[in-house]
């Protein structure tokens, strides 16, 4: 009996305390234990991480990138939600 | 216009079915340097294109494991076995960044493991030669890491997301491969005459087949046109060829080894070499080389023996789960 296809699971890393945790790739493991070994072996081998997250490739939701102008581009047309759109004399100085 | 490139037989119909206006997006998007990541829209060649060199690149990766997995247990003292076996290790991981990233355009690692079991898949010709000596592993590290290296730092910039990932991590790990490899050419050329005649020996078996790695000459490639313009090769298969005889020639002459082509010379700068013997590497690439069945062998046996573990590891997960959900 051919085995079923190993499930693929993300890898994410966080190189150091004070910093997010961030995609470094992908895996397949029939586990989350063996995942995260595989994981460790796989992208740490030169001291990349602190700590380790892998997630069910199947568990992450994505946005399409066919939608990304009704996404995303509402967004760039509301400048007033940055800080350079105010006018501030100089003479207060910094804020 | 796109038609024209497209010059592979049997792809006619499917460019009729592709919208022209979408082609010509895709190729606007490449033009503008911009990355294309796995749920874009790209053309069926595209895809196809990269599935067949991304799981070649990967098979040759862990195909690549065998020739230096074959002196582990002879290296000459603690320090090389521990690097030789670090180096291996690095090569399987370079093996599996590359079958993740190809699987990102639909195909399944088990299915494309299947294609190269079933010789369906080529690798690299360079791994049917045999590893007779030690000298072997120095120059293997220096010169067919360092032939990867060159190839793979242009597809750093690759125009597909997962591939060019996948090869800024394989890049950063290259060069302690080359510089172990040259490590070793150094203390052997600097040994007694037998090391340097050793040394000498392996520089001559492995030149001609490390500058056949870069592939058929300019005037006789198949696939350059559409994957230069799609950016996915960036620099021809002569020029990458051209820049790893620069960089290596001198290094040959640092260690005092003589490179075995009467021919070459130096103009202008660059090392020009000799006539290439591309009948071999066609009967290389056929499966006629040296080690072409035992490096089959070997592949498919070591997946039929870990078939159980497989089965096992699937069998575990399957009964945890299920006793989680009765939970
Ligand atoms: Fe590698
Ligand atoms: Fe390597």
């Amino acid at each position: 009996m051919p085995t079923p296809n190993t499930p693929l699971w993300e890898v994410f890393i966080r190189s150091r305390n004070g910093l997010s945790h961030r995609h470094a790739g992908s895996l397949h493991a029939a586990d989350a234990t063996l995942a995260l070994q595989a994981a460790r072996d796989l992208y740490t081998r030169r001291g990349e991480g602190l700590s380790l997250w892998v997630v069910p490739s199947s568990a992450i939701v994505a946005s399409d990138p066919q939608d990304k102008g009704m996404m995303f581009e509402p967004t760039a047309s509301k400048i007033y939600r940055h800080p350079t759109f105010y006018d501030i004399p100089d003479e207060v100085g910094h804020m | 216009m796109y038609t024209q490139a497209l010059n592979q037989r049997g792809e006619g119909d499917e460019r009729l079915l592709e919208d022209a206006a979408a082609l010509e997006r895709f190729q606007a998007r490449i033009d503008a340097e911009e990355r294309i990541e796995p749920n874009d829209w790209m053309p069926a060649q595209y895809r196809r294109t990269l599935t067949r060199q991304i799981s070649q690149h990967a098979h040759s990766e862990i195909i690549g494991m065998q020739p230096e997995g074959n002196w582990i247990t002879r290296a000459p003292s603690l320090r090389r076995k521990a690097a030789l076996l670090a180096k291996i290790q690095d090569e399987c991981g370079h093996g599996l960044y590359l079958y993740a990233a190809a699987e990102t355009l639909g195909t399944s690692r088990e299915e494309l493991l299947d294609q190269l079991h079933s010789g369906r898949a080529k690798y690299s010709s360079i791994f049917n030669y045999p590893t007779l000596t030690w000298a072997d592993m120095g120059t293997i590290g220096w010169l067919v890491d360092g032939a990867a290296i060159m190839n793979q730092i242009p597809l750093c910039r690759c125009s597909y997301g997962p591939y060019a990932r996948a090869m800024i991590r394989v890049c950063k790990e290259e060069s302690f491969h080359q510089r172990q490899g040259y490590e070793i050419m150094l203390a052997l050329s600097r040994g007694n005459d037998e090391q340097k005649a050793m040394a000498q020996d392996a520089l001559n078996r492995w030149w001609w087949p490390c500058l056949m790695m870069f592939g058929p000459p300019d005037t006789a490639s198949q696939h350059s046109d559409a994957s230069m313009r799609w950016k996915i090769k960036r620099f021809s298969n002569d020029e990458l060829r051209q820049k790893f005889i620069d960089a290596t020639v001198p290094q040959a002459h640092f260690l005092g080894l003589t490179i075995p082509d009467p021919e070459l010379r130096c103009v202008d700068g660059h090392w020009q070499h000799g006539p290439l013997d591309w009948d071999e590497f066609a009967r290389v690439i056929a499966g006629h080389g040296q080690c072409n069945r035992d490096r089959m062998a070997v592949r498919r046996r070591a997946h039929a023996e870990g078939e159980w573990v497989r089965e096992a590891a699937a069998a575990f997960a399957a009964k945890h789960s299920a006793q989680l959900a009765a939970e």
